[in-house]
């Protein structure tokens, strides 16, 4: 019984620590607002992995964008 | 074939005492819930807080617009007009407004005034320490406090045109001697 008791004050004191993870006040959110954080940054980088993932992949228009799989457009 | 039957499919129930772990974990994202200034509360004293910059002279008996703010967010951009305005138009009939930066650096800060002139007061909120007891629930967000120092409105975000016109017409009552 008691032990089972010291198990669960374990699990409670456990999970009250797991949330001091991830809260950002929202004063703190420079970093995040920083556009570096955008996975989107760098538009012709991304332009250019996406023509090569789709080529390789034989999936042009995968997202939306005409063509055959080809690769050509 | 042995081992293959529906049972075996069935996921296995969760410990008994797991739910203690979900309400600790409840309990805890509750705790970081807003605690700060709410309306009614009186506005801490601005000089209590190490703030960069130069505090407004004359602050008591006045109304105060108290707007917070950083160089990273983009919606205090569109709003440093609508408060300029507001300074101008009502700096006269009592109506004080203090930017308050939350900039962790004071660079950064500095290239968003010489982008976005003002001329009411800026503060740097160096240390984040008035921003955290005021509690703001996101950025911008301006506090707007009567001439006896309470806290009356407090606006989250800002919406263009429809937030200045609210924040006009709460600054006039505010103005407004009280019976």
């Amino acid at each position: 019984m008691k032990t089972k008791l010291v198990q669960s004050l374990g699990l409670f004191v456990i999970g009250l620590l797991l949330t001091g993870c991830g809260h950002v006040s929202p004063w703190q959110r420079g970093t995040l607002a920083d556009p570096t954080m955008r996975a989107d940054r760098d538009l012709i980088g991304l332009a250019i992995h996406e023509h090569v993932f789709f080529s390789r992949e034989a999936a042009t228009g995968g997202r939306g964008v005409g063509g055959g799989g080809c690769g050509c457009n | 074939m042995a081992g293959n039957r529906h049972e075996d499919f069935m996921p296995t129930p969760l410990p008994k005492n797991s739910f203690i772990l979900v309400v600790a974990l409840m309990l805890g994202i509750a705790a970081h819930a807003a605690t700060g200034l709410k309306v009614g509360d009186s506005f801490p004293d601005l000089a209590g807080f190490e703030l960069e910059g130069k505090l407004p002279e004359s602050v008591k008996g006045k109304v105060l617009l108290i707007d917070f703010w950083a160089s990273w967010c983009g919606p205090c951009r569109e709003s440093f007009p609508a408060l300029e305005d507001l300074h101008r138009r009502l700096s006269a009939k009592g109506v004080v407004v203090i930017g308050v930066s939350v900039d962790e650096v004071r660079g950064e800060m500095e290239r968003f005034l010489k982008k976005n002139p003002v001329t009411f007061a800026i503060l740097r909120d160096a240390k984040q320490r008035l921003v955290a007891r005021a509690g703001v629930p996101t950025m911008p967000t301006s506090i707007l406090v009567d001439r006896t120092g309470r806290v009356r409105f407090i606006h989250a975000g800002y919406q263009g045109k429809e937030t200045k016109l609210q924040l006009e017409r709460e600054l006039t009552t505010l103005l407004e001697p009280t019976p």
